[in-house]
């Protein structure tokens, strides 16, 4: 722990005193009886929590339930209407992030707040101490901080080239290099692989073992337990239960989050037949990367009307890049055909050819942030009847349908002129896939679908998308969520280094064989995946 | 819009107003005037007698135009302030259609009145297509100022020169057709005046209620989603520059037509109009409705401002150091706005 050790803040006073007591004295951190109102909701209802040193405690909830809010309030974001917080027994008040950081409070927060400009070094150096830190010493810590978790960071990397998976782990590297004694980390696995999430947990150990505090918020069960030690539950604002992760299981964390049980088992059953004719037939795609270098190579694939197929990859290997390309956002050399139709146009264009597209960042692309619910909902078709009229918008249409569809995803704002900034991520999340759901699409192009949502939601979107299929749309399903994948694909690809390996079908695939596959590993070498079809020549 | 936020903003802005005010009193006790005395006869001189409320309602006219274009500009992140240089365009158009265009009676007014728009509206679409080359826009339109004070300054002195003028340079006067009507005994304009109201509440229209202003404010305020979208970041610029562009020309066929009834020299035609338009618009938050009241407001500051130089004999031009503050002001209540913009997004 010698590395840790000298990233180590100053002590802050009246705080290594109690830090050896750990469990026997008083919590590491207590807040009791929090309140916070904004317009139309409670969002923390005289919540009492607490978290010793050396204990990771998970925050469940459902999407809305108030965890962000809570944790805003950790950090000096927010200010409570009502309630106090401890620090190792004593009350403290904190009036900013800053004096949080100062405190030993550090987070990860849930999107990425970085200055996309800047390289990764110089974000880190930003807001340190005195603002005097050099970006270069920095890039040295970063790399250290990086060998030793495996948490892979490039400081000189500009942030804007930097997918979400990455901007995440800078986060992370960001607040363990301000040394923090209670760390926050709001949803940190939503857009790390698997591996990734592992090295995480790796991380969590070691500094759990240091003594430190670490909330953890997720709505991945399974990472919960395996990282907690004990949960806390939210929902509309309360606290309605805490129970220690020994004993207790994914179904008995579920039931306490949404009050009745949930089935986890696979949702797929049977899929199109062979008869199924192709939807979307891609040949010989190429494109360039952000960075000139090639992001796809020679990918060719077929998708039959009504099914789902999973793209499994590390971030990084050419799927963002394979989505943007069919949503029309991205140019490449190849051809696409949907419904034997050549697929071609801007995003505009194929969108009303049948074409729907949950992206990667849902802040930064998906959503206009300060613009209402309503009207982020128009903006797909804002320009066609009913929400137009020639050049002028219809508003009570729009209200009406986005009143509509609040109501059937479930998207809990406090109206539907709220500004979407306002909502928490996973409401972000629905109001997405009602807007690109809403037009009956062919072609549902889903990037980390239920990316932020909660164990109900999460069923509610691998239902519509499924319930679609039953109507004849294909799904291209991204995701870095290996359980996701297998539990509603017909077929799975992996994508390594901008070529397609695949589809297998999914009986033929596991985690594991999918995992080595995501690593580059030959594909004949793995038992099982070598009878997929090789229709498209990139596996020779 | 910016919902909830709303009336923070106004408060913010109020606020800043306010204090642009203080710190103004401030540099009048400095200079040996007692603050209550400045305030009170810029009050007298302007909305207490006729003749200060039509200055006032002379120096509204393209103040309200201009402003409410470059309102909508900033909504689409479109950073005009080359007003001043669209202002010179449009006038220099307006004269020329004035001057040497054989337009009948009847349509010599509205042939003014497009030919100043277009006369604008051609001057900032040098720099949106600037833009689409990387050029920024801030950096264009400021340079298309410099070009323009010097083009009026080579037509005025060389192939536009008046026959009867000697050692002057600005053109012949216009013939009378081409002449604005205005309320009697004052240089109100009220053609113009009533284009820039119809104007201003047609853009908040357009801005709020029509399909361009939708894509507009995406364009502007996530240019990711737009993108996203498929919606056409470069024709909305192109429309917004040809707007901005054509109201501030439209203000310059104002002066010209409805005042000076000839082409002359840059300075005279515009007071810094395209420049105080800018708080026109910042005050206004980018609403071009609201500018039906900031421009009054610096209406009033302006003409009051050059009447305290008359009447208290002040050593600087007031109306400087007015604007100046005020716009400092508005820069650092910035920082109060956004602030409560990122504190939403943890
Ligand atoms: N600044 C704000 N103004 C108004 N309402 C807000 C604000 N921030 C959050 N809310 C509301 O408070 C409630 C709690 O939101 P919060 O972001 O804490 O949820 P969450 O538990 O983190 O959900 P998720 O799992 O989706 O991230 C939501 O209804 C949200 O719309
Ligand atoms: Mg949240």
């Amino acid at each position: 722990m010698k590395g840790l050790a000298a990233l180590r803040p100053a002590p802050v006073k009246g705080w290594t005193v109690n830090q050896t007591q750990s469990s026997a004295g008083p919590p590491a951190l207590r807040l009791s009886g929090i309140t916070k109102r904004f317009p139309g909701v409670v969002a923390n209802d005289a919540v009492d929590l607490t978290v010793h040193a050396g204990e990771v405690l998970a925050l469940l909830g459902e999407n809305g339930a108030g965890k962000s809010t809570l944790i805003s309030i950790l950090y000096g974001l927010y200010q409570p209407d009502e309630g106090a917080v401890e620090l190792a027994g004593q009350p403290v008040r904190i009036g900013s992030p800053a004096q949080a950081r100062r405190l030993g409070i550090g987070l990860v927060p849930q999107h990425p707040l970085l200055v996309s400009r800047h390289t990764v070094a110089e974000n880190l150096a930003l807001g340190r101490v005195g603002g005097l830190f050099p970006a270069r010493r920095v890039a040295g810590q970063v790399r250290e901080l990086s060998a030793r978790y495996g948490l892979e960071v490039n400081p000189e990397a500009r942030v804007s080239d930097l997918s979400p998976g990455e901007k995440q782990r800078v986060e992370i590297v960001r607040a363990l290099l301000g040394g923090a004694r209670v760390l926050i980390l709001d949803e940190p696995t939503s857009v790390l692989t698997p591996q990734e999430a592992e090295g995480l947990f790796r991380v969590m150990r070691e500094l759990k073992a240091d003594g430190r505090s670490l909330i953890f918020i997720s709505h991945k069960l399974d990472e919960v337990l395996a990282v907690a030690d004990r949960v806390t539950v939210l929902r509309r604002g309360k606290v309605v239960g805490g129970v220690p992760t020994r004993g207790a299981t994914r179904e008995s964390l579920a039931e306490l989050m949404v009050g009745r049980s949930v089935d986890f088992t696979r949702k797929r059953a049977g899929g199109p037949g062979a008869e199924a004719g192709a939807l979307l037939s891609v040949r010989d795609l190429s494109a360039q990367g952000a960075r000139g270098l090639p992001a796809l190579r020679g990918v060719s694939f077929e998708l039959r009307r009504g099914e789902v197929l999973g793209v499994a990859g590390i971030a990084g290997n050419g799927q963002s890049e394979l989505v943007e390309v069919l949503a029309g956002l991205h140019a490449a050399t190849g051809s696409v055909t949907l419904d034997s139709q050549a697929l071609t146009g801007d995003a505009a264009a194929r969108f009303r050819s049948g074409v729907a597209h949950i992206p990667e960042d849902r802040i930064h692309s998906g959503t206009v942030p300060s613009m209402t619910v309503a009207e982020n909902l128009a903006l797909r078709d804002f320009e066609r009847p009913p929400l137009a009229r020639g050049l002028a918008r219809d508003l009570t249409a729009t209200d009406e349908r986005a009143r509509r569809e609040v109501e059937a995803y479930g998207v809990a704002t406090p109206g539907i002129h709220t500004p979407t900034r306002l909502l928490s991520g996973g409401n972000i999340q629905k109001l997405i896939l009602a807007r690109e759901l809403a037009g009956q699409p062919k072609l549902i192009l889903a990037v980390h679908p239920t990316y932020g949502l909660d164990i109900g939601a999460t069923d509610q979107v691998h239902r519509v998308l499924l319930d679609r299929t039953g109507d004849g749309a294909g799904v291209l399903l991204v995701s870095e969520d290996l359980d996701e994948l297998l539990s509603l694909s017909d077929r799975v690809a992996v994508m390594v280094g901008g070529s397609l390996l695949g589809p297998f079908p999914v009986a033929e695939v596991t985690r594991e064989s999918l995992g080595l596959l995501m690593g580059g590993a030959h594909p004949h070498s793995i038992p099982g995946a070598d009878q997929g079809p090789t229709q498209n020549g990139v596996m020779a | 819009m910016t919902a909830p936020s709303a009336a923070r903003t106004a408060l913010v802005t109020v606020a800043s107003v306010v204090v642009a005010l203080l710190i103004c009193a401030l540099v009048f006790v400095f200079a040996g005037q007692s603050p209550a005395e400045v305030y009170g006869t810029m009050l007298r001189g302007t909305l207490g007698d006729p003749t200060g409320l039509a200055e006032v309602g002379r120096r509204t006219i393209p103040l309200l135009l201009i402003g409410t274009g470059l309102a909508l500009a900033f909504r689409a992140q479109f950073f005009n302030i080359g007003a001043e240089g669209q202002l010179l365009l449009g006038a220099v158009f307006a004269a020329g259609t004035a001057l040497f265009l054989p337009v009948p009676g009847a349509l010599l007014i509205p042939a003014v009145f497009v030919a100043g728009f277009v006369g604008g509206g051609l001057w900032a679409l040098v720099a949106a297509a600037l833009r689409r080359v990387n050029v920024n826009e801030i950096l264009s339109t400021l340079m298309l100022n410099y070009i323009a004070v010097a083009l009026v300054t080579y037509l005025i002195a060389g192939p536009w020169k008046g026959k009867d003028v000697r050692g002057y340079i600005y053109t012949d006067n216009f013939p009378q057709g081409a002449w604005l009507p205005t309320f009697s005994g004052t240089q109100v304009h009220w053609p113009t005046l009533l284009l820039g109201v119809a104007l201003a509440l047609g853009l908040q229209w357009l801005l709020t209620r029509s399909t361009f202003g939708y894509a507009l404010r995406v364009v502007g305020e996530n240019p990711g989603a737009a993108h996203y979208a498929g919606l056409s970041s470069t024709r909305v610029a192109t429309l917004v520059a040809l707007l901005t562009g054509g109201l501030a020309g439209l203000a310059g066929a104002g002066e010209v037509a409805g005042i000076h009834h000839r082409l002359l020299e840059a300075s005279q035609i515009s007071l810094g109009y395209g420049f105080t338009a800018v708080i026109v618009a910042w005050l206004a938050r980018g609403n071009p409705a609201l500018c039906l009241i900031t421009a009054p407001l610096m209406g009033v500051i302006l003409a009051g401002g050059d009447l305290l130089k008359i009447d208290l004999n002040l050593p600087f031009r007031v109306v400087d150091i007015f604007s100046g503050v005020i716009l400092l002001c508005l820069i650092a209540s910035e920082v109060f706005v956004r602030h409560r913009v990122q504190w939403g997004r943890a």
